[in-house]
């Protein structure tokens, strides 16, 4: 039997979900016998080369190109799962939201006190960006999320957990000291 | 030498003083109802309703029901624990939570709750609105995104001469935590510190303090909330 | 409303301390009386300001946010100063079915500005407000507490005008209503609409029979009256008034009556047409209530929006106070009893009767736990009885005719006679005495209604009952209603016209404080747009259900516990418009990439393309 192929991405994150997936230690060996990895940053398969089983995605939707990737990984996965704070409500970055996309903006390249030398004020808008979204957007709001994997970042054994029983069949272990949101 | 009551909460039999109100009955017999915006001895607010348990058969808050002679009380069918998982993750929604960067984290009883109920995702669409952080008094932030409205501070924080510090403001979708800033300047510092430490989420905060607790030591990081209820009586 | 329109922008400090002093004098430096004191301020000034602040909370000892948390609650109370002409158009499901959006259109056309705003010159203000009690002559609208029914176009253009021409509100019009709605204290336009009147509270009335009888008794047999006629509540709850009697007459100390015409409910009408036309017998029904429990005060608490009503109310105290019906040594047998007005300012949590102790105690109007009940600690912490209009009324006719006479109306669970304000696609809108007992049937034939799709019972708050159940009864034990009934013609578009405008309507008037009913309404609310814009599937129907269903086990009060049957009701009635709205898909998101992305291109100046 083949092995189940995963894919990974980092949307509106800070990578960290990711480096705790890295956090499984030894135990990246025995992951390596279980699954085989697609599009990933962890070994920076940049397209998808074939249908994956696993989608595991940290960051929220802050982006048009968040947006795509995102569709992206419904498309070529069977499974999706929300990993960390971000993917799951927006994150930290989704603190912006509620406050005028206009008033963030400013702030960032106009206002802020780390705002160099900006003296012809001009903010990002070339064509080949990504486009800001009006707010920082939860994974299943844009598409369906099979499962849900909290934490900032998840704890690596939450993360263990999860994919050796996706893979097993069997339940997921759930200790009180797993599921964390910060 | 008041009445004593006898009463069942899943069952098993209980006795507490005749009047006591549910939350605390269960609590001294080692059975833990969870609360919000209940606090011992204060007079019940009865808002954050995660205490809701059934009583002969009706849904009640354990913070404002005394207990009486031969009730029968549900604490744990699995209709109560979705009911209060659902009220979790409205709150969650409602607010903005935003953990990672909360100096309460590791300490605060709403995410202790959601660690309780284990909520992987709120069952409800996130509502972000904008909530203001008022700054401008010498000792406390008052951080409005993360209220819950247990009007905790409204009950027990005063001036020198009984004036409320903190009051509500609007009703419905525009109710918010308010705060008197002409007197929160004047707080004394026990007051202050006792504004951050009723707050049962990371809403009042002491300027200066915060993030004392290293993570893994925190109140919550490795017991559930509620266990010292039940740890004591076992 | 309550605006006298101070001319010049800037109104010096000094002139206005002075004011609010003496405003609060008359109150004597009472923090519990608030209420009042904010109502005076707002009329005096337009709004009760940021510096109105300031000096309400140092003249009465209390903090400033004490008189926010008040200020903040009421629909009427503003922070900015409302235009010289203040609109408060009703956006109640009635106003809708009639013409609202055309009403709403004039008004913006000729004002120029949209429905939440203030002209900039300060002429007027645009305003919605929940029903203000007038759903038999929709669209109505209160302008500077003035009311105006059966708006059109036409009309608006005319009121514009005279704004314009600077005409006092009251003198523009001169046809005034009929019965006491003429009165030269009331002048209003304002219809009774009386289609049908009974034998109990719209039958003969002799001012001052019943409490003579009541007072040649002992204040138990007044008990046992009214225990044996078994009236229950006409608000809606349906609570036996006698026993409410009894277990407050057990308690000590000083106790209070007070009298509950925060007629909120929308499509509710039946106690305007009391306080029009029985505004004594109201009274006289307190005064007996009073002599039964051992009372000596009394509060009628009146809506804001009734608030035409104010010096005619004032009038009839006054009048039985002459004639010994109030006041002290009331028919000369010692018996003391005086009745104050406490107006709301626009809240319709404040029906529910604990909030409407703590808002007739200044308070937010923020029900109360319980226990303990209001015959134990209500007004003041003092044992208080609380009952409806309507109830107060019915208990004049008791006394007078005895229990035995008024069971024999109605049915065995639900006795007497019972005012129903029945509005909507009927071509008889008003308000009628029927016994307890008719079927919705027999109601649809009283009024004049044909191609019926549903008839709204009880209001929002109530159940929208299908033409399948029209044999049903209204009465308690059946189909249980304070009075308001809304027929629902085949034409309309019930999840849209009805069970939305119902759920903003909760939202909007959640008092907020427990979470479930905060949140809950405005989730679901949320929920129900999606059915109307096409974005729901299957699943959706079935989860907004349950939501609703923890709503009802959870809250607080009887706001949270039934504001999600506008949806529950008509899942469990007409699933059939939900399922036809509702995709058969297990997944649908909500995002728009198109709206999106306008806000950050508009900021940044850049093209809204989108290459996926």
């Amino acid at each position: 039997m083949s092995k189940p192929i995963v894919a990974t991405a980092s949307l509106a994150g800070c990578f960290g979900c990711h480096m705790s997936i890295l956090d499984i230690d030894d135990r990246i060996l025995q992951l390596i016998e279980l699954v085989e990895f697609n599009k990933s940053p962890i070994n920076d398969i940049k397209t998808f080369t074939k249908q994956c089983d696993i989608g595991i995605i940290e960051g929220g939707c802050c982006n048009t190109e968040n947006i795509h990737v995102l569709k992206d990984f419904r498309k070529n996965c069977k499974i999706l799962i929300s990993l960390g704070e971000c993917a799951i409500m927006g994150g930290l970055p989704a603190m912006r939201n509620g406050i005028p996309v206009k008033e963030c903006l400013e702030e960032a390249y106009l206002d802020g006190p780390t705002v160099g030398q900006n003296t012809e004020r001009i903010m990002p808008n070339d064509p080949e960006l990504p486009i800001i979204l009006d707010k920082v957007y939860p994974l299943h709001e844009i598409v369906k999320i099979d499962y849900y994997l909290p934490g900032c970042a998840p704890r690596a054994d939450l993360i263990w957990n999860a994919v050796v029983a996706l893979v097993t069949g069997d339940e997921m272990k759930l200790p009180y000291e797993l599921i964390k949101f910060d | 030498m008041s009445e004593t009551v006898k009463f069942t909460i899943d069952g098993k039999e209980f006795t507490a003083p005749k009047g006591q109100y549910i939350v605390d009955a269960a609590a001294d017999n080692g059975v833990y109802i969870p609360v919000l915006c209940h606090m011992r001895d204060l007079t019940p607010s009865g808002s954050c309703r995660i205490c809701t348990v059934k009583v002969n058969g009706r849904h009640m808050a354990a913070c404002t029901t005394p207990v009486e002679e031969d009730m029968a009380i549900e604490n744990s069918s699995d209709e109560l624990l979705d009911i209060r998982k659902a009220i979790v993750e409205m709150l969650f929604v409602e607010g903005n939570h935003f953990c990672p960067s909360c100096e309460k984290s590791g300490t605060c009883d709403l995410q202790a709750l959601g660690y309780k109920y284990q909520m992987m995702v709120p069952r409800f669409p996130y509502a972000f609105e904008r909530r203001e952080l008022e700054a401008s008094t010498p000792k406390i932030f008052l951080e409005k995104n993360r209220c819950i409205f247990c009007k905790r501070c409204v009950r027990l924080i005063k001036d020198d001469q009984g004036r409320n510090i903190f009051a509500f403001k609007g009703r419905g979708k525009t109710l918010e935590i308010n705060m008197d800033k002409k007197l929160a300047t004047h707080m004394s510092e026990e007051s202050a510190m006792k504004a951050m430490e009723i707050c049962p989420v990371g809403a009042i905060l002491r300027k200066e303090v915060g993030f004392v607790e290293p993570i893994g030591t925190r109140k919550y990081d490795n017991k559930p909330i509620g266990s010292d209820i039940e740890i004591n009586h076992q | 409303m309550f605006i006298k329109h101070i001319t010049g922008n800037l109104i010096k400090l000094s002139f206005m301390k002075e004011k609010i002093i003496s405003i609060i004098g008359k109150f004597g430096k009472n923090s519990g009386r608030l209420m009042d004191i904010l109502i005076e301020v707002q009329s005096e000034f337009g709004c009760v300001s940021e510096e109105a602040v300031t000096i309400i909370a140092s003249e009465l000892g209390i903090s400033e946010a004490d008189v926010v948390q008040t200020r903040s609650f009421y629909h009427f109370f503003t922070e900015k100063p409302l235009g010289k002409y203040a609109v408060y158009l009703n956006n109640s499901v009635v106003s809708g079915f009639f013409g609202m959006d055309e009403v709403v259109d004039e008004f913006e056309n000729q004002t120029g500005i949209k429905f939440g705003g203030t002209s900039p010159d300060g002429l007027v203000s645009l305003k919605f407000t929940a029903c203000i009690g007038m759903s038999d002559q929709e669209p109505a609208a209160l302008i500077n507490s003035v009311v105006f029914t059966n708006l059109n176009r036409e009309k608006v253009r005319q009121i514009v005008a005279d704004m314009r021409a600077g005409k006092p509100v009251e003198d523009m019009f001169s046809d005034y209503g009929d019965g006491n709605n003429a009165h030269p204290l009331v002048k209003s336009m304002v219809k009774n609409n009386i289609r049908k009147a009974g034998p109990v509270t719209l039958g003969d009335y002799t001012l001052g029979t019943g409490l003579s009888k009541a007072m040649e008794k002992t204040s138990d047999s007044v008990i046992q009256e009214v225990r044996d006629s078994n009236l229950r509540g006409r608000g809606g709850a349906g609570f036996p008034t006698g026993l409410k009697w009894t277990f407050c007459a057990r308690e000590q100390g000083d106790r209070y009556v007070l009298c509950n015409a925060d007629e909120g409910e929308p499509g509710t009408f039946k106690d305007r047409v009391l306080l029009t036309e029985r505004a004594h017998m109201m009274f006289e029904g307190m005064v007996i209530a009073g002599y039964a429990i051992g009372a000596k005060e009394g509060i009628l608490y009146l809506r804001a929006e009734y608030h035409y009503l104010k010096e005619f109310m004032a009038h009839v105290l006054e009048d039985m106070r002459n004639k010994n019906l109030l006041g002290n040594n009331i028919l000369g047998k010692g018996f003391n009893f005086d009745i104050r007005v406490q107006f709301g300012a626009g809240a319709y949590v404040c029906g529910e009767e604990s909030a409407l102790i703590e808002s007739s105690e200044g308070k937010r109007g923020e029900p109360r736990n319980r226990p303990p009940f209001p015959v134990q600690k209500g007004y003041n912490n003092k044992p208080t009885i609380i009952n409806n209009v309507e109830t107060f009324c019915s208990v004049v006719k008791i006394i007078e005719n005895g229990g035995e006479w008024y069971r024999k109306m109605g049915t065995e669970e639900s006795s007497g006679t019972k005012l129903l304000s029945i509005s909507g696609d009927c071509q008889n809108p008003g308000v009628y005495e029927v016994e307890w007992g008719m079927t919705i049937n027999e109601m649809l034939k009283m009024v004049g209604a044909e191609n019926v799709q549903a008839v709204q019972v009880a209001g929002p708050s109530g159940f929208t009952v299908p033409p399948s159940q029209f044999n049903r009864k209204i009465a308690i034990e059946d189909l249980a209603t304070g009075g308001s009934m809304i027929v629902i013609g085949n034409h309309r578009n019930i999840i849209k016209d009805v069970v939305y405008n119902f759920m903003e309507f909760f939202e909007d008037e959640s008092c907020g404080s427990c979470v479930t009913c905060r949140s809950f309404n405005m989730i679901l609310t949320k929920q129900i747009k999606k059915f109307i814009e096409g974005r729901a599937i299957k699943s959706d129907i079935d989860n907004i259900k349950a939501w609703g269903e923890i709503m009802r086990k959870t809250s607080r009060c009887g706001l949270g516990q039934t504001s999600a049957n506008p949806v529950s009701s008509t899942i469990d009635n007409f699933r059939e418009l939900y399922e036809n709205r509702a995709k058969e898909l297990d997944y649908q998101s909500d995002f728009d990439i198109e709206k999106s992305i306008i806000e950050s291109c508009e900021a940044v100046g850049r093209e809204p393309n989108i290459h996926e």
